[in-house]
């Protein structure tokens, strides 16, 4: 069996296209690598029978070579926060442990639409609610990738099963869902491209809630180019979400005749914080230079409220989430433990249906709600969360892109930072801004530190301006070192 | 006359204010394209955002958007161009998502009054605000030994809460407000105004004073359904309040329930045990954002309002404020009243539907809208009236029997032969033989004995078997005796 694993979904394209190989080869290919790879706790649920039948489908959609998808015949990983009908949906949760959805969530639709076969739901932190991908109740996802001392790391979180399946081979692409860094954070440990679109790009009809403000689907992929197809395949305006745009949508792959030349790229000081790693640091320098020789300027800016975010994405996120996971109540689906009356039939199903991390964010969430606390938390946060934004509107103003690291540190072992939430939470301090202001924002591989372990580095741009970022993000791509 | 309890200390005023909820007149429902409509099996119209699955996402409904801005045009209100929808959190097996979707700080109406006619003329009673929220479905304890059982059908329904200022001040007012408040709702047709149905109940807020003192502290009555018991609980409430301040004791503030068999209200929880609602805007639901064009779009649709109507009806029908209110209140029935009184006798015509008419469906508990009679009916009857062929009182004595059967006033007074004789050479021949029977009585008459004029009539009528026209016989009676 030819390997595919090295290859790429514009690749794969090419020679489907060309008729050298078919989906269902590609698809069997992959099923063999789930299965010699399961170590890794990539995928919650296989849906080996379905990929087979919809790679027959592509297959015979390529040899009469019409109504071709974006993605026909490509072999994907679907995030299982992402209804599936009729196919299990657990996000992670022993809440949702046998939960069969009779929907399809707009974004996994509008992959099949365009070809894309599902051959699994990957697992994620709890609810998307972690940075290491160890608060699934289905089990901590290991990073292929392993330190010269052998440790197992962590693949990242939320989207830690996705970015794992993808970097071990194990599929071309993976769906991911970021609501304060659960693309870029992964695909920055595994070294893979992660792509935040801006907020209301994806369509969140049929995604599981964390915190509906912040919450956006996006691709985890190898390449940039890949990340500009599964765009193309998974965003839409969708009349089922209010939130979801109807700015008309490019042609991503366009990004490729984007030119950065003459093109301000604005560094932000504040993002070069205390305790960013050295090597880190020494790669973002490297990338500053990369870009210098592409003819972009680079000019230093200033985001001043970036030290509030993560402290405000701390209150918002959980807020939000407070209220969204109050249906997993025990009554209509889901879990449902023995009780005696109503309360305790909340308390028990709740109690054992919800993880630590879940619901020590509930816990937060309810607090700065509450009556008493909610002016001096959560109205606050909402005030913060607009000065953020309007530090991006005025950078802005004299930049085009941003660009800075995706994360302080590389990807650490399982079992770190796992008593101290609040060193947990520092993972996301870099990608948190950008979420909070709702811009597309990508993350790439800028080539590994001195262990062999991948360092990403992350591109900020405009609203609806994800063409840019892509090119950016390609320049990065390309000199990788 | 102004209403007081009569205390042990003295008089006590009450100042109540009411808090309706009002179900939207709507296909679908606020935020999902399930059906609203009543009576269907359980959970039977259901979408995802109305059973809170995972995933799930509110798109408002603008219909019910437009009947609320009508509804705030229809009470003298503000619209607000922008308004926010937040999550209400609580725990609860008939509310889905854990949330109620409302709207707290920032509400689509915002203030405006209505006007009601109490005996001592006009009130303005203020309105404070009103915003659109979302049903809860049902919880069913009485059908299972062991378990509660939910329907969902009327879960994510649009309602209208409408607060009023505490601006009542007695269970007479309330009830006015309440009748006058329906009867704009059913006027624009943003709400049934069905309290059977549920589709219209109101939380009282009660509490009492001294006059001219300081407000008291107020309990509220939740969910009272039908105008009737909103005027029970209210004196129920009031008189219990003054007797635990009279005997020494504070007013606790709580939410209490009407109990209606037994006529008394009870605690259903206290100011402690109150929810912290936890209300936050909601982030599936960008801010409601209404132009000003729509707001002039929708009043130009705007019918006719009963307080408009009302006054037209005074101008034009020469009513008096008490008939043209009546007749006002209910848009069916203003409809009807003006088929019937087209080119008739507006007096005539107004007594008997308010007197007659009215009567008869109250005797039969039945609502004009839901009986079968028709205006042509009634003027059909009314035109034998007016033409002298029956007399009012011969009307009067039919109307029951007229108004059950299907016949056409024509053929139901032939059929009874009822129709009254006017024939003036009839009539002298029957006036002839009663008194050619009655000499004495014609001598004591011509003597001076006056009240003997009413004998005769009543022999002639007795003669006629009652269909002589009376004034015919007056006349031709005084020239004989003259």
């Amino acid at each position: 069996m030819t390997d595919f694993s090295t290859i790429d979904i514009t690749e794969a394209k090419k020679l489907l296209s060309q008729k050298k190989i078919t989906a269902t080869e590609l698809t069997e290919f992959f099923i063999k690598q789930i299965e010699e790879k399961k170590g890794l706790n990539c995928f919650i649920t296989k849906t080996f029978d379905i990929a087979l039948k919809m790679a027959k489908e592509s297959d015979e959609k390529i040899q009469k070579g019409s109504n071709l998808g974006i993605l026909e015949g490509i072999p994907i990983g679907m995030k299982d926060l992402f209804c599936t009908d009729g196919v299990k949906t657990t996000a992670g949760s022993k809440m949702l442990e046998n939960f069969v959805p009779f929907y399809e969530s707009t974004v996994s639709q509008n992959l099949w639409k365009n070809g894309a076969i599902m051959l699994g739901k990957t697992n994620m932190d709890e609810f998307a609610m972690g940075s290491a991908n160890t608060t699934s109740f289905f089990g901590n996802v290991l990073n292929p990738i392993r330190s010269d001392n052998q440790k197992d790391l962590v693949p990242g979180g939320s989207s830690g099963g996705s970015a794992a399946a993808v970097a071990s081979g194990q599929c071309f692409a993976a769906t991911g869902s970021d609501t304060g860094g659960s693309i870029r954070q992964p695909a920055s440990f595994c070294g893979l491209v992660g792509l935040k679109p801006t907020y209301g790009r994806c369509s969140r009809f049929g995604m599981v809630a964390f915190a509906s403000s912040l919450d956006q689907a996006g691709p985890i992929t190898k390449t940039v180019s890949d990340s500009a197809l599964m765009l193309q395949s998974m965003c839409s305006y969708d009349d089922k979400d209010s939130t979801s745009s109807k700015k008309l949508i490019p042609n991503f792959s366009d990004y490729k005749k984007f030119d950065l030349k003459g093109k301000k790229i604005g560094l932000p000081n504040e993002y070069i914080i205390e305790g960013l790693n050295e090597e880190i640091k020494k790669k973002f320098d490297q990338c500053i230079n990369i870009f210098k020789d592409y003819g972009a300027e680079l000019i230093d800016i200033t985001l001043p409220h970036t030290n509030y975010a993560l402290p405000t994405y701390y209150i918002i996120a959980p807020a939000e989430a407070s209220a969204n996971l109050a249906r997993y109540d025990g009554v209509r689906y889901g879990l449902r433990e023995n009780s005696e009356n109503l309360d305790d039939l909340y308390q028990t199903t709740r109690a054992s249906g919800f993880g630590d991390e879940v619901k020590r964010r509930l816990i937060i969430g309810t607090y700065v709600l509450s009556a008493g606390y909610y002016d001096a938390y959560y109205l606050k946060a909402l005030k913060v969360r607009q000065l953020i934004s309007n530090d991006f509107k005025n950078a802005f103003k004299k930049c085009d892109l941003i660009l800075t690291p995706t994360t302080p540190n590389v990807a650490f072992p399982i079992g770190e930072k796992q008593n101290d939430p609040l060193e947990m939470y520092l993972n996301d301090v870099l990608t948190v801004p950008a979420s909070l202001a709702g811009l597309p924002a990508i993350s790439v591989s800028a080539g590994n530190n001195n262990t062999n372990l991948p360092i990403g580095m992350q591109i900020i741009g405009r609203p609806f301006e994800e063409i840019s970022v892509l090119a950016a993000g390609s320049v990065i791509e390309l000199s990788k070192v | 006359m102004s209403f007081f309890i009569e205390g042990d200390t003295g008089k006590w005023e009450v100042v109540l204010g009411l808090e309706v909820h009002a179900q939207i007149k709507s296909n679908s429902k606020l935020f999902s394209t399930a059906s609203t409509e009543w009576g269907s099996d359980p959970n039977t119209q259901v979408e995802l955002v109305d059973c809170g699955m995972p995933g799930a996402l509110p798109v408002i409904n603008e219909f019910c958007v437009d009947q609320a801005i009508l509804t705030g045009l229809s009470i003298n209100a503000e619209i607000n161009e922008k308004s926010i929808f937040d999550r209400k959190n609580y725990f609860y097996p008939d509310l889905p998502q854990g949330y109620q979707i409302s709207q707290f700080e920032f509400p689509i109406v915002g203030n405006g009054f209505l006007m009601i006619q109490t005996e001592e003329g006009e009130k303005r009673i203020g309105i404070t605000r009103l915003h659109l929220e979302q049903d809860a479905g049902k919880s069913i304890h009485d059908q299972d030994i062991n378990n509660t059982l939910i329907d969902l059908n009327r879960s994510g329904c649009a309602l209208m809460e409408i607060v009023s200022e505490p601006d009542l001040r007695s269970p007479e007012e309330a009830a006015l407000y309440v009748k006058k408040l329906r009867s704009i709702l059913r006027c624009i047709g943003s709400c049934d105004g069905n309290m059977e149905k549920g589709n219209l109940r109101a939380d009282v807020n009660v509490s009492v004073r001294k006059p001219h003192s300081e407000m008291g502290t107020r309990c509220e009555i939740k969910n009272v359904n039908s105008i009737k018991f909103i005027q029970q609980a209210i004196e129920y409430e009031a008189r219990r309040q003054v007797e635990i301040i009279e005997s020494g004791k504070k007013i606790i503030q709580e939410t209490r329930l009407f109990d209606p068999n037994k006529g008394e209200t009870r605690s259903m929880r206290g100011k402690e045990e109150s929810h912290d609602y936890r209300y936050f805007p909601d982030p599936d639901l960008p801010p409601l954002m209404i132009s000003k064009a729509k707001i002039e779009e929708l009043k130009r649709s705007l019918p006719e309002l009963p307080d408009e109507k009302k006054s037209r009806f005074i101008s034009e029908y020469s009513l008096t404020n008490y008939d043209a209110e009546v007749l006002t209140d209910d848009q069916y029935v203003s409809n009807f009243f003006e088929e019937v009184a087209k080119n008739r006798d507006s007096k005539l015509v107004v007594s008997w539907i308010s007197v007659e008419l009215f009567s008869y469906l109250k005797k039969n508990s039945i609502e004009l809208s839901e009986s079968k009679i028709t205006p042509k009916k009634i003027a059909g009857l009314l035109d034998y009236i007016i033409s002298g062929k029956i007399s009012n009182r011969q009307a009067k004595e039919l109307f029951e029997p007229y108004l059950k059967s299907n016949l056409e006033a024509k053929d139901f007074i032939e059929k009874m032969g009822v129709e009254q004789v006017s024939d003036e050479g009839e009539i002298e021949g029957l006036i002839n033989r009663v008194l050619q029977e009655n000499p004495k009585m014609v001598e004591d008459y011509k003597n001076g004995k006056d009240k003997l004029f009413g004998f005769f009539v009543g022999q002639v009528m007795k003669e006629s078997k009652g269909k002589a026209n009376p004034q015919v016989v007056n006349k031709i009676l005084k020239d004989k005796l003259a």
